[in-house]
């Protein structure tokens, strides 16, 4: 590091000074003086002496990092003394000037724009200056959306509300099949209806723990600060959330918190709130301030004079492709789990529309920071086309294990023994083993990393050998006893005791275990479940200031499509919860500060020569694709892709890896531009031609994907790397992050070519939470 | 498995369909119905020939994109679930499938087995929302206490995933279930009484001038809907539209 170092406190020439003569040693840092905004250097002794031949002056690059060489006899004190003082210089008085002085050197390119002032008033005060677009200009100003989730359903909707003009897209039939509508789980909220202790900063500093410290303060700040006003204004949009018997709404927990405030609506929060959306947007097109573009497909974003002002959009159904102009565009089209090929995501989902503006000039923020989820449905054979997830809150009851046995889990797939022949102490509970105080509610990364680890070791259970159990024996037999005490049984038999268990089960998680029957073909109340991880969100996306806007002037980036809120992991139910902030609270009001400016520009035209010309390069795009005359389909590329990524850029990732899946992601890529075959009617609905685009840009993402992980030496949530574990100490064998180095946002820059992309770094800045290693034994 | 599939064929919506003979081999009982359609394009396209257009998006039941009418029936023979949920264990080996789109004059067919649903999103924009703008101030969220069984039977009724099964399956093309459980919805809760009259006068007329047909009551939708919307839900329908023309100008 080079702000804070060690020296020597030179007293004379340094000449004069024979080898064998005692020196003190200093520390010695860097800071940026406020007033004169210049750097100014400061020595501390700190009392250690050493021999000057024993001083190592180039200490930084000798692998062991010792100032003091091993020649001297006490090299460990005094080197430990050393590292001790420099740590309660950072600590006590560096921290500050230190993360200011990196923020000085973030660079140039990326202005986050960040409001002065306390954390809890800079959206207030960011609010409060931002400049007004008076009503009667915003009939005359146009802003394109693209997508209909959560983020872009609720964001046409207010700013059609607000009096704008909006065009919105989606590639699915009917905006109300956006893929929010799967969520599951529920949606936070920092409302402290259950007097649990909830606050605005308790749901800040959660959100900033479980993503690993990689997350912009300001924008999660705001994100807590609005999240109740999400409830509110969904309740009245007739949102049927959960409630008690009193008519109040309910809340349920969720993993890595300490505190009740999700608000749900069964298994289905996401399709109500998306409803909500949808119903809200409805109402605008009803009057006619959306205009909503079904079955649409964003191709391109057009700049006129380096400002976004407008798309070129293919009808899915005629293929005909066309251009569509605005003020500002808004892109809400999701996450990019689909890299992956088998994600959790819907099969449509996809990253073309951030990966056009990224092409454009639009940096791609953090790429590697992808979520995998451990309670998935494992896949059963190379047939399987997407996982489907359930719901986390299984872990809540649920026991999960292997075999101790390698012996009994080669019988369990050759179907010779079951699950439930096994016998207690034959099995092993390796998330309990191993993390005695949280056990099976680890977080989400943490769970996935050690099924991960016992299946690598050969003890996975499915025919493909890629699951574990998730066994719910042991809560219907708690569930089986309380009931069978509450209703008056005092000696109740094996068998009441689990059928009274087995209905408790069923009222809590009745459509999950409904559900991993019809496709399992297998009850889960008689045998334990199987799971394995799946890909399920990723939180890197397009880098955004705080105003939501990308490096493009009035071009918007909200929702699971931008980076900022989850740093490097998601916490259960902030996924709904960042959607709607977005859409519903943040972009109306910021977009403003820009459309301002607009408002004398008057109706933008698009018989212009930057129209044409991104007509023309898409229409070129699909000839070419549709000319490639080849031999194999586009999934074939896609499976491909997601075998590539998964072995090397999944769970667990290593440069050798990380080097391979490069070059075999740009092999792939020129195989797919010979290979590729797709029906050449490409002026009718072709669904190939769609899905060939998509894997296009997975392909090109892939590579950044990989080069993004691999510039990352450290592990930080979702992102784990081989090479940053704790070598010993009570978190032997975990994932160790490294803020000295990587606390930073990596924006990528586009060139020509994925590979040649270029590097931003926004360097994170924690005033109001101390960095801390997460542990969960 | 080895399957003969009989599948619904049709360019565009201008021209004429018919039926056309695949045969499909190694499908695993595993698989879910639309990764045996996966298999059969994915043949379809290495012989170079047109793959089948079918809707599907989510692959877990719940966006309503999927829309396959197998062997007569609105996503296939299993109860409650959607055509992506189906799986190939439902089937015998060497049987043939039925596989056509939804039927209904208004529900025009784009191409193959995908249909134009948004009828559906027009009778929604009609008037299927509360009217309250986006704001910070909105009451809070526990001011108004909802009974709970009137808060879980709104729900039930939001589960709708819009799909047109409850069309596709009605011997009158009948979009009743759809409209009632929107109606129902909003009719339970305090929020949506205040415009309860309107919405049920002019999603009914909507759902008229769309072209579908009326209710008999014979219940297959509530049959056939994989998220089982209730048929009480198109009695509440018709208490609110009738109270609703009798009581306003």
């Amino acid at each position: 590091m080079k702000k804070i170092t060690f020296a020597i406190n030179y007293r004379k020439a340094k000449a004069k000074y024979n080898q064998d003569e005692l020196v003190e040693i200093c520390v010695r840092y860097y800071f940026l003086d406020k007033n004169t905004s210049k750097y100014k250097v400061k020595n501390m002794s700190t009392g250690v002496k050493c021999m000057l031949k024993d001083w190592d002056k180039d200490w930084h690059k000798n692998p062991e990092r010792l100032p003091i060489l091993k020649t001297d006899i006490d090299y460990i004190e005094k080197n430990k003394k050393l590292f001790e003082l420099r740590k309660r210089i950072l600590v006590d008085n560096f921290q500050k000037i230190d993360t200011e002085d990196k923020l000085f050197k973030s660079s140039k390119k990326l202005n986050a724009k960040i409001p002065n002032g306390e954390i809890n008033l800079k959206w207030t005060n960011h609010k409060n200056n931002i400049n007004l677009v008076n009503p009667a200009n915003k009939r005359n100003i146009d802003i394109i959306v693209v997508g209909t989730g959560l983020a872009g359903g609720s964001a046409s909707a207010s700013l059609a509300e607000l009096g704008y003009n909006v065009k919105s897209f989606c590639y699915q039939d009917s905006p109300r099949r956006a893929h929010s509508i799967a969520a599951q789980g529920g949606i936070n909220a920092a409302k402290n209806y259950q007097n649990d202790g909830d606050s605005v900063h308790r749901l800040f500093y959660d959100t900033v723990k479980g993503g690993d410290y990689r997350s912009r303060e300001a924008n999660v700040y705001r994100l807590a600060e609005v999240s109740g006003n999400i409830i509110d204004q969904c309740v009245a949009q007739g949102v049927p959330f959960a409630r008690e018997y009193g008519g109040l709404l309910d809340n349920r927990s969720f993993g890595g918190v300490l505190v009740s405030r999700t608000f749900y609506a069964k298994g289905q929060t996401g399709q109500q709130l998306l409803l909500g959306a949808y119903s809200a947007m409805n109402r605008q097109i009803a009057k006619g301030k959306i205009q909503m573009y079904n079955r649409h497909e964003m191709l391109e974003l057009v700049l006129v004079e380096g400002k976004a002002r407008g798309i070129i959009a293919r009808n899915l159904e005629t293929g005909e492709i066309k251009k569509y102009s605005a003020h500002a565009v808004v892109i809400a089209s999701g996450g990019y789990g689909n890299v992956f090929y088998l994600s959790t995501n819907a099969m449509g989902s996809n990253v073309t529309a951030s990966w056009k503006i990224h092409k454009k000039g639009a940096y791609f923020a953090n790429p590697c920071f992808t979520q995998i989820h451990p309670t998935c449905i494992p896949r059963s054979g190379d047939h399987q086309s997407k996982l489907t997830l359930m719901s986390e809150s299984l872990r809540n009851d649920g026991r999960i294990w292997v075999p101790k046995k390698i012996e009994d889990v080669k019988k369990i797939r050759n179907g010779d023994l079951k699950p439930i022949d096994i016998k207690e102490e034959e099995r092993d509970y390796y998330l309990e083993r191993r993390y005695p105080a949280f056990g099976n509610l680890v977080p989400r990364d943490v769970a996935s990393r050690a099924a991960k680890e016992r299946i690598d070791a050969g003890f996975g259970v499915n025919k493909t050998g890629e699951a574990v159990y998730l066994d719910y024996s042991s809560a219907i037999k708690r569930y089986g006893k309380e009931k069978a005490l509450l209703i008056g049984i005092k000696k109740p038999s094996e068998k009441e005791i689990i059928s009274l268990g087995e209905e408790i089960v069923e009222a809590k998680y009745g459509n999950l275990f409904q559900m991993y029957e019809k496709i399992v073909d297998e009850n889960p109340y008689k045998t334990p479940m199987m799971i394995y991880p799946a890909v399920h969100y990723t939180m890197g996306g397009v880098w955004v200031d705080y105003n939501l806007m990308t490096s493009i002037p009035g071009c918007y980036c909200i929702g699971e499509a931008n980076f900022s809120d989850h740093g490097a992991n998601r916490l259960g139910a902030s996924a709904l919860m960042q959607g709607l902030a977005d859409g519903y609270f943040v972009l109306p009001y910021t977009i403003g500060d820009y459309l301002a400016d607009e408002i004398r520009t008057g109706p933008i035209s698009t018989d212009t020569k930057e129209f044409d010309e991104a007509k023309k390069s898409v229409e070129e795009k699909i000839k070419k694709l549709a000319n490639i005359k080849g031999s194999k389909p586009a999934d074939y590329f896609h499976i491909k892709l997601g075998k590539i990524m998964w072995e090397y850029v999944g769970m667990s990732r290593n440069e050798k890896g990380l080097k391979t899946a490069i070059k075999e992601i740009k092999k792939l890529r020129s195989l797919f531009w010979k290979e590729l075959f797709i029906p050449e009617d490409i002026y009718s609905m072709n669904k190939e031609l769609e899905k060939a685009g998509r894997v296009l840009d997975f392909l090109e993402l892939g590579e950044l994907f990989a080069l993004d992980a691999l510039n990352r030496n450290e592990s930080c949530g979702g992102h784990y790397r081989e090479e940053s574990v704790e070598k010993d100490g009570p978190q032997k064998g975990e994932a160790k992050r490294d803020d000295e180095n990587y606390s930073y946002v990596s924006a990528w820059e586009y060139m020509d070519d994925p590979s040649k992309s270029v590097l931003h770094k926004e360097h994170l800045k924690f005033d109001n939470i101390e960095l801390k290693q997460r542990s969960y034994k | 498995m080895k399957l003969n599939l009989k599948i619904w064929r049709q360019k565009n919506r201008d021209s004429k369909g018919k039926i056309a003979t695949y045969t499909v081999k190694n499908i695993s009982k595993d698989s879910s119905f639309l990764e045996m359609l996966d298999i059969l394009n994915n043949d379809l396209l290495e012989k170079g020939e047109e793959p089948v257009a079918f809707d599907h998006d989510c692959r877990e039941g719940i966006c309503g994109m999927c829309s396959l009418y197998i062997n007569g029936k609105a996503h296939g023979p299993d109860s409650r679930v959607t055509t992506c949920q189906l799986h190939m264990r439902k089937f015998n080996d060497g049987e043939t499938i039925y596989i056509e789109p939804w039927r209904a004059k208004a529900l025009p067919i784009i191409k193959d087995l995908v249909v134009d649903r948004t009828a559906f999103d027009r009778i929604q924009q009609a008037g299927g929302y509360i009217s309250v703008n986006t704001s910070g101030n909105t009451q809070d969220a526990n001011l108004t206490p909802i009974p709970k069984n009137d808060a879980d039977k709104s729900f039930d009724a939001a589960t709708c995933i819009g799909c047109a099964a409850c069309v596709a399956t009605c011997k009158n093309s009948s979009a009743m279930l759809f409209v009632s459980a929107k109606v129902s919805q909003y009719a339970m809760l305090p929020q949506g009484r205040v415009e309860a009259k309107e919405r049920v006068i002019n999603m009914v007329k909507q759902m008229d001038k769309e072209g579908f047909g009326n209710c008999s009551n014979t219940g297959a939708c509530e049959i056939e809907c994989p998220k089982g919307i209730s048929l009480e839900n198109i009695a509440k329908l018709n208490r609110e539209y009738l109270s609703a023309t009798l009581s306003t100008k």
